[in-house]
């Protein structure tokens, strides 16, 4: 029985090997062995060629982002720079917002931007701590994060409308800094508790084990492991946080920002001025639009720089952070 | 003791499920609003001839309610946008995760990430000042505040967002596919286009629902360089008046309480309900399917 | 927020912005210890804000409506009203354009849609494109009713947000025509005539201009306090009349 098997195997293996030579001879016997590789050469050479054409475009499409970035920035400093001045910086808006400088705008969005961080920032930051330390899934966390992505999808002029029906109208706080820093903080909610999870993940579960393995509660580790070593990328997401609000118009065009008040703010229920919607006001509805041109790339480059200043902090240093962690 | 612990710690937990619920309480009083102050309109006019009416001409006397033209106008501007947005981010997106080198990527990202960071009403403000009349000469059209301008300026609004969230997708297509597909012989090329691509299309089409959900939302832009005219559009150079343009224009000047005012925050409704499906379109792709390793394939 | 001791809240039309905004600055270099904030948001909503009590002076640019009238008294608000300046809103072109005149039928015409190039009106053969203001603006409101006469502004026009926004469009686009407040006519921009009247100063005050109207503030009750110095400002031939001039509308004397 055995031996049959092993001779039947033995029968096979050899007439395999048999295939096999008979395939190599033909393939050595073989004419068109040149031109199959020359076919083969060409085809690679094709399909290089194809992909490097195609390359091509794909980094085409990636320059196109640079080029109007560049394009937009260079517009705007090339038009802006010459308005820039000490005075420009630190006086109001004077003769008809056809001289002067911006200081109110300038003050005012920075009130908004760091109220609506100040109301954002602990719900952000808590609602991040459950998400991640705290729950498990399930539909709960499910129903919450389908809540958080669609509130970030909330267009801006929506907010404004939400604030102008609820804090300034039914709270009558009435066009204010504090309903505009509201209005603007709902909107960076969702901003805000992305980021601080983000942070919160890259926090390794070592750290968690070994604070729990001491004998310390869940709450102890957050609030003595977790969350300090979490801090500086929570702090990048505030920052990140601060600039998009700081840009904002939609939201507070009809809760916060007014056409002109020269004086700065001395409360939270004061109007202010802001420097996107400044910016909106001289281009479109200032007195002599052509003549405040450079006003208004003076102000759009402020704005700008603001915005992009903060935003290049926060991710060189979300950069090194990043490296750091691995 | 530990009962004290206990207890604080559930209190904790209890703290901040309700903290976290805030988002959702201001999903709903958005919602709330938008409906107690825009129904009230639905009084004078028919939800029919609301979203149907060809005329909106809302201080007229008597006024019309009709916003179907700032609809398609919406409409227009996004599909429009999204023809020039969706192949440039998804590109942008392979183009960092496949091709470029790692050095570069890290230009390139942050590059993305400060055009997103651009305030909407800089990019409406050169929208207005050099693209209308760069337009303006270089087709020789009446007016450079239109349908196109807009869909341009919006366009490099939404590539960050398709392009981030893409590029996080096609990231996580696991490493063993993409060496499968070379030791098979194909080039980089064919790897991407067959393997990498078809792996990440979830993610892919979560991204354009998303960045297309931001160009319909976007107001800065479109109110500054649509041109606001209340029409239905002809061509690609036909000034147009989208929905969020009208309401932010509109706003201040309504008295609160007026016709006008339910008008709009009654065009906030349908706003919202055009982003909020979106978003939920979005959600549903991303979660149901999901990539989960090499499963996918 | 609110009329609080030294601090006036002024809104409304963005026609009178101008005025009001020089206004405003020299009152307060004046008077260093008041401060007024300023904002537009149109008549309707000025006159609104004067209803509910948030702002203490309304900019109008049109009178106040009798419905306004009626919700005013019922919420025990008593609106005054002061005449300030005159405005005369004229049809512009761009400077290219070789159109001097129009009559009213004519402006209806264009506005309506029905006129579509500039040949027809004896111009240049360019297709028109008609800026409006937006339809809560003071301005839209008088040239409804002036020029439009029940009819209504084509779909096609360009609604703008602001005078200054129609200056910019039409000294731009050789195909433009818009209109805007006397107060905003400069060089880069081609006034025309309207059924052979030139909009001036003379034609606005002597009423031959057909497209003229007074521009008003409100205020709740006889003005008291800073609100009354301010108004009384704002009436000074010397003063407030003199910044009328200077924003280009015309003053009362």
């Amino acid at each position: 029985m055995a031996a049959l098997l092993v001779s039947k195997i033995t029968e096979k293996s050899r007439s395999g090997i048999r295939a096999a030579e008979t395939y190599t001879e033909e393939l050595t016997m073989s004419k068109s062995d040149q031109a199959l590789d020359d076919a083969n050469v060409a085809y690679d050479k094709r399909r290089k060629l194809k992909q490097r054409i195609i390359f091509a475009l794909f980094r085409g499409a990636a320059a196109v982002n640079g080029f109007a970035l560049l394009v937009i920035i260079y517009f705007m400093v090339a038009n802006g720079w010459r308005a820039i001045s000490w005075e420009f910086l630190t006086q109001p808006p004077m003769e008809s917002m056809t001289k002067g400088g911006i200081l109110p705008c300038i003050v005012g969005t920075l009130c908004l931007s760091l109220g609506a961080i100040i109301a954002a920032m602990p719900i952000g930051i808590a609602s991040a701590i459950y998400l991640n330390e705290y729950a498990r899934p399930g539909k709960m966390v499910r129903l919450i994060r389908l809540g958080i992505n669609n509130l970030a999808g909330v267009p801006s002029v929506v907010f404004g409308l939400f604030g102008l029906a609820f804090f300034v109208v039914i709270l009558k706080m009435g066009v204010s800094i504090a309903a505009g820093a509201l209005t603007l903080g709902a909107m960076s909610l969702p901003v805000i508790i992305g980021t601080t999870e983000e942070a919160l993940k890259s926090v390794p579960d070592t750290y968690r084990e070994a604070s729990l393995g001491l004998g310390a509660t869940k709450w102890q580790t957050i609030w003595r492991v977790v969350l300090p070593s979490a801090l500086p990328g929570i702090l990048t997401g505030a920052i990140l946080g601060i600039s998009r609000a700081a840009g904002e118009t939609a939201p507070i065009m009809f809760t916060g920002a007014v056409f002109f008040t020269p004086r700065l703010p001395t409360s939270i229920f004061n109007e202010v001025m802001a420097l996107p919607y400044h910016i909106y006001v001289l281009a479109t509805a200032g007195t002599e639009i052509e003549k405040t041109r450079h006003l208004q790339y003076g102000t759009a480059l402020v704005l700008i720089a603001l915005v992009l200043g903060m935003n290049l902090v926060a991710i060189l240093w979300r950069t090194r952070l990043r490296k750091r962690l691995k | 003791m530990a009962n004290r612990r206990q207890t604080t710690e559930k209190a904790m937990r209890a703290m901040f499920f309700v903290i976290t619920t805030a988002s959702i309480a201001i999903l709903f009083l958005i919602m709330f609003f938008l409906f107690k102050e825009g129904l009230p309109i639905f009084k004078t006019v028919s939800v029919k001839d609301f979203i149907f009416g060809k005329y909106w001409y809302p201080t007229s006397d008597p006024a019309d309610f009709g916003i179907f033209p700032l609809i398609v106008a919406s409409v227009a501007v996004t599909v429009v946008s999204g023809a020039i947005s969706v192949p440039l981010g998804v590109m942008t997106a392979i183009y960092l995760s496949e091709i470029a080198k790692p050095k570069v990527g890290e230009i390139v990202k942050p590059v993305v990430e400060l055009l997103a960071a651009l305030p909407s009403v800089v990019i409406g403000f050169f929208g207005m000042v050099l693209v209308a009349p760069f337009l303006q000469q270089v087709f020789g059209i009446p007016t450079g505040l239109n349908l196109f301008n807009a869909s341009l300026m919006l366009a490099f609004m939404s590539i960050p967002t398709i392009c981030s969230i893409s590029e996080d997708a096609i990231h996580s297509v696991p490493n063993a596919l993409r060496e499968a597909s070379a030791a098979l012989g194909a080039t980089q090329l064919q790897t991407i286009v067959r393997v990498v691509v078809p792996a990440s299309l979830s993610g892919i089409s979560t991204a354009v629902i998303l960045g297309l959900s931001r160009a319909v939302g976007e107001t800065m832009v479109v109110l500054m360089v649509a041109g606001g005219a209340a029409m239905l559009p002809g061509s690609l150079f036909d000034p147009v008046r989208p929905m969020p343009a009208s309401i932010a224009a509109e706003m201040a000047e309504a008295p609160v309480g007026g016709e006008h005012y339910y008008a709009l925050f009654a065009t906030g409704i349908v706003l919202f309900v055009f982003t909020l499906l979106f978003n939920i379109v979005a959600d549903f792709i991303a979660h149901r399917y999901a990539q989960v390793g090499d499963a996918t394939l | 927020m609110t009329a609080t001791a030294g601090n006036l809240v002024i809104k409304g039309s963005t026609t009178v912005l101008p005025i009001s905004q020089l206004a405003v600055e020299a009152y307060m270099k004046a008077h260093p210890d008041v401060n007024i904030s300023l904002s537009g948001g149109g008549s309707s909503n000025g006159i609104k804000a004067i209803i509910d009590g948030s702002t203490d002076i309304a900019n109008a640019s049109r009178f106040i409506k009798d419905k306004e009238v009626a919700l005013a008294n019922e919420k025990g608000v008593y609106p005054v009203p002061f005449a300030v300046a005159y405005d005369s809103i004229i049809p512009v072109v761009h400077p290219s354009n070789n159109l001097t005149a129009m009559t009213l039928a004519q402006l209806k015409d264009v506005y309506m849609g029905k006129i579509t190039n500039f040949k027809e009106l004896g111009g240049p053969d360019l297709k028109i494109v008609t800026c409006s203001r937006d339809t809560s603006s003071g301005t839209y409101e008088t040239w409804e009713k002036k020029v439009m006469k029940k009819e209504r502004v084509t779909p096609r026009a360009q609604m703008m947000a602001s005078n200054g926004a129609i200056v910019q469009a039409v000294s731009n686009n050789k195909h433009a025509i818009g209109y805007i407040g006397i107060g905003y006519l400069n060089d880069s921009i081609k006034p025309l005539k309207v059924d052979g009247v030139e909009g001036t100063k003379e034609s606005t005050l002597n009423g031959t201009f057909p497209i003229s109207r007074p521009l008003f503030m409100f205020t709740n009750g006889w003005p008291k306090g800073d609100t009354l110095n301010f108004v009384n400002y704002m009436l000074h031939p010397e003063k407030g009349q003199k910044h009328v001039g200077k924003s280009g509308y015309v003053p009362l004397y």
